[in-house]
């Protein structure tokens, strides 16, 4: 037994544990080479991840138990200032439900990421997170340069919330084990990932898998007019960008 | 026995049409919002005067009373829970606080590029915010007194037209001090303003 009296005795008690250790990852999708993923993570209930993720990049966040629920908030990388706006999100597409082909629009009229599948359907636009879901994403946040002020309304993917008539807000709870959300990004973004319970579903949360690959070539399809020109203000941001110094 | 209560009018200001407005309204102040003309969309944000980093939550709002719309007995609450203001009297019934404010980028989604340069309600939320010390960070999903926005079986929202009408009033009493950002919606691209953007009234009695 190794003690850890000493630094030679702690030092190798800390070097034993990852030796010792199994990693609980999500597998690479079929069809997608290995060599492309740039992101694979089991996140726990409590838990959350803070990552840049570039331009052509899918992201597939997942429900391997019909558990989870994903608090989701992204902001461009290199302008955190713009950020994802959810009021947008819903008014311009005119749909609160998320589902595929749904851009999710920043504040300044661009598309951060699009829903290019989803075999779930239970999301969230409306509701939030509660206290301890605001927490993790302030901490993802902070781990990013972020203040809680910059942190604004989230989506929340796997629980679902639909609208009565009266306004009145039900809460549809969780898919069945297995369901994903792929969200292709447009432009680089800062993704904040929280896995908590909803503020009306409080069954704790189980595991959340993110995973994200390069797809340079995908190209998400939404022909709402709202939509082309959300795409080309995005691309017409992407090539001034392109075009800086700074960003060459 | 029953006791009048003989409120003062401490502020009584008209916003003009398509302006921004704003006033700290202390703990125990009731803000009256007069809709002189009918069916006036007011874009509203609120902050915790002590600390403007404790700001309205329009999710936090309506995940707490389980509603999307706005009415007498709605807790305003910010995103640790504190309560703002309290709706305590509404001649309306139905107020939004899920479609947001508009902005010229957003009206080029919505109506086309041709609109880039119209006047929006971001572009009177930041002059509010920058007389305050704060700035676009602070700005989020707002409160839209008087604009009515549905939200079909299916998902489909959209804002259609009001049902308020000339001199209804929406009042909140405020919990704590509380600074109030208005924009009097200047949108004449939707029903929200029934295509013609009009003067409100603020009133406030302590």
């Amino acid at each position: 037994m190794t003690s850890t009296r000493s630094t030679d005795g702690a030092r190798a008690h800390a070097r034993a544990q990852a030796a010792a250790a199994t990693i609980d990852r999500p597998d690479t999708p079929d069809g997608v080479d290995p060599a492309a993923v740039v992101l694979a993570q089991r996140i726990p209930t409590g838990g959350y991840a803070n990552v840049v993720l570039g331009r052509g990049t899918r992201v597939r966040l997942a429900d391997p138990a019909g558990t989870t629920c994903a608090h989701l908030f992204l902001l461009r990388a290199e302008a955190p200032w713009e950020r994802l706006n959810v009021a947008d999100t819903v008014k311009v597409p005119w749909q609160a439900y998320l589902s595929t082909g749904h851009p999710l629009l920043s504040d300044q009229g661009r598309v951060l990421a699009t829903v290019v599948a989803d075999s779930s359907g239970h999301h969230d636009t409306l509701c939030g997170p509660g206290a301890a879901g605001r927490h993790q994403l302030h901490l993802a946040g902070a781990k990013q340069g972020l203040a809680p002020r910059d942190i604004g309304p989230s989506v929340s993917l796997f629980r679902g919330v639909r609208v009565e008539a009266d306004g009145g807000l039900v809460p549809t709870g969780n898919a069945p084990a297995g369901t994903a959300v792929d969200l292709l990004i447009h432009l680089p973004v800062t993704l904040l990932v929280a896995n908590a319970a909803h503020p009306l579903d409080d069954r704790p949360t189980g595991d959340l898998d993110v995973l994200a690959w390069a797809a340079p070539t995908e190209r998400a399809t939404n022909d709402d007019p709202e939509y082309r020109r959300a795409v080309d203000n995005t691309e017409a941001a992407w090539a001034a960008a392109l075009n800086s110094e700074v960003l060459a | 026995m029953t006791t009048a209560t003989i409120r003062t009018v401490v502020l009584d200001e008209t916003v003009p049409a398509q302006a921004p407005w704003s006033a700290i309204v202390r703990a125990g102040d009731q803000l009256e919002i007069i809709d002189l003309h009918g069916n006036q969309a007011v874009d509203c944000l609120l902050y915790s005067a002590a600390d403007r980093t404790d700001r309205y939550s329009a999710q936090a709002t309506v995940a707490a009373q389980r509603n999307i719309f706005l009415t007498t007995g709605s807790v305003l609450l910010t995103e640790a829970g504190t309560p703002l203001m309290t709706v305590v009297a509404d001649e309306v019934g139905n107020h939004d606080t899920i479609a947001g404010a508009c902005s010229q980028e957003s009206n080029t989604l919505r109506y086309g590029h041709h609109t880039r340069h119209q006047h929006a309600c971001v572009e009177n939320f930041l002059t509010a915010a920058l007389e305050w010390g704060l700035g676009k960070r602070d700005l989020v999903s707002n409160i839209n007194w008087f604009m009515n926005v549905p939200v079909e079986a299916d998902g489909t929202l959209g804002i259609v037209d009001g049902l308020s009408a000339p001199g209804k009033k929406v009042t909140l009493r405020a919990e704590i001090d509380t600074l109030v950002l208005v924009s009097n919606c200047p949108q004449i691209n939707n029903p929200c303003n029934g295509f013609d953007p009009t003067p409100v009234r603020m009133v406030v009695t302590r």
